[in-house]
């Protein structure tokens, strides 16, 4: 069961990845450049529904607290996120994108992949330096959620519940997808029709 | 064809619900060391070992944290993360194949790079290679990527994930800003 599901769920990801663009260089590159941002929006309106879709269904007991996994906040979080958006600039990939993009027959992801595999391996290696630097160091109590999520056993930063500041962050995200401009640097070009 | 915004972004938001829905939230940077693991294994049989308990466990300190996690992982393959990863390909390529590809020349060179930098392939590899290196290190060293930190993280509002977005954003606009300096003609 837990294969069918990993099965059925990965390949959906994999499907919508790619229809999104998000598995071509060029979509991603105009995005981080801010010349065409439908990508970031797609990525913030999914982050918004997906959010006001769990915690809402957490509220009526539909979705299962426990499927919730927070990652610990540590300063390696912030420098390994500074070098993740320095190589998905330069590479046009971040992890799954490499590998979906690979499979859809781009050469130049499996030059991506080879240089993770590399990279994951060079981490392996370091980590216990890494370690020894205090680079992991849990900050703010580690795994913690911005309010209180009733039940799912993280702290929250703020006293407020955490599933209804779950929905409301989840909408802000959305209204934010839609105020973006789709083309900010382009504003003499014709205007988008009408939706 | 790629789908609109609007589209992509339900179809998405949908993905990453029935994700923590049914099973956990999405990730896939882990996977890359789990495949690591499992090559270096064969190459080296004592590298993932079980201690007189069951327990599994390294000689790598980093496949050995967690309670042996990491190294577990690696020598049982069909594992929920590993087979999702998998399969995220398998749907990736679905799609790709359903569209009618990417075409010979942007699955060479794609075209914003071809733009900006040229039509030898080499150059482009060796920066998706070296692009891939800096990516998984800092994936590794954040404890997730842009599923599991950024997609996963910010839908659950973990503090990590605003933290990791705020890294990523704050390096790739620079870098993209002055890399991709021409647009491709549309």
């Amino acid at each position: 069961m837990t294969i069918f599901l990993a099965l059925l769920i990965g390949g959906l990801f994999g499907f919508v990845l790619d229809r999104i663009g998000a598995t071509n260089p060029t979509v991603l590159g105009r995005m981080l450049a801010l010349v065409k941002l439908g990508l970031m929006k797609a990525i913030l309106l999914a982050i918004g529904l997906g959010s006001v879709l769990m915690f809402a269904g957490q509220m009526i007991g539909l979705v299962d607290v426990g499927h919730m996994s927070v990652k610990t906040a540590y300063i390696g979080v912030f420098v390994g996120g500074l070098l993740l958006g320095t190589g998905w600039a330069i590479g046009g990939y971040c992890p799954g994108t490499g590998l979906a993009g690979a499979a859809g027959g781009r050469r130049d992801a499996l030059y991506f992949i080879a240089g993770g595999l590399l990279g994951a391996a060079a981490y392996m290696v370091t980590y216990p330096s890494l370690k020894a630097m205090g680079l992991l160091e849990k900050i703010a109590g580690g795994k913690v959620t911005i309010g209180t999520v009733p039940g799912s056993g993280y702290d929250g930063l703020i006293g407020m519940r955490g599933d209804v500041l779950g929905i409301l962050l989840g909408l802000a995200f959305v209204a934010v997808a839609f105020a973006l401009p789709e083309n900010p640097r382009k504003r003499e070009a014709a205007p988008v029709a009408a939706e | 064809m790629t789908w609109n915004w609007k589209t992509g972004g339900v179809a998405l938001g949908l993905a990453i619900f029935l994700a923590v829905l049914l099973v956990k939230p999405v990730g896939v940077s882990t996977q890359f060391v789990i495949l690591d693991a499992m090559v270096a294994d064969q190459v080296n049989p004592d590298l993932i070992t079980r201690t007189d308990e069951g327990a599994w466990t390294s000689t790598n300190a980093y496949l050995a944290k967690s309670n042996g996690k990491y190294a577990k992982n690696a020598a049982n393959p069909l594992n929920y993360s590993f087979v999702f990863v998998i399969a995220l390909m398998v749907g990736a390529g679905i799609s790709a194949w359903l569209r009618g590809g990417n075409g010979r020349e942007d699955n060479r060179i794609p075209a914003l790079w071809r733009a900006n930098f040229g039509d030898a392939a080499w150059k482009r590899n060796l920066a998706a290679f070296a692009g891939g290196f800096i990516v998984l290190y800092g994936a590794r060293l954040a404890g997730g990527c842009t599923s599991g930190h950024m997609m996963s993280g910010l839908m659950q509002t973990s503090l990590s994930g605003y933290i990791f977005t705020l890294g990523a954003f704050a390096a790739a606009i620079p870098v993209a800003l002055m890399m991709y300096r021409k647009d491709v003609q549309s």
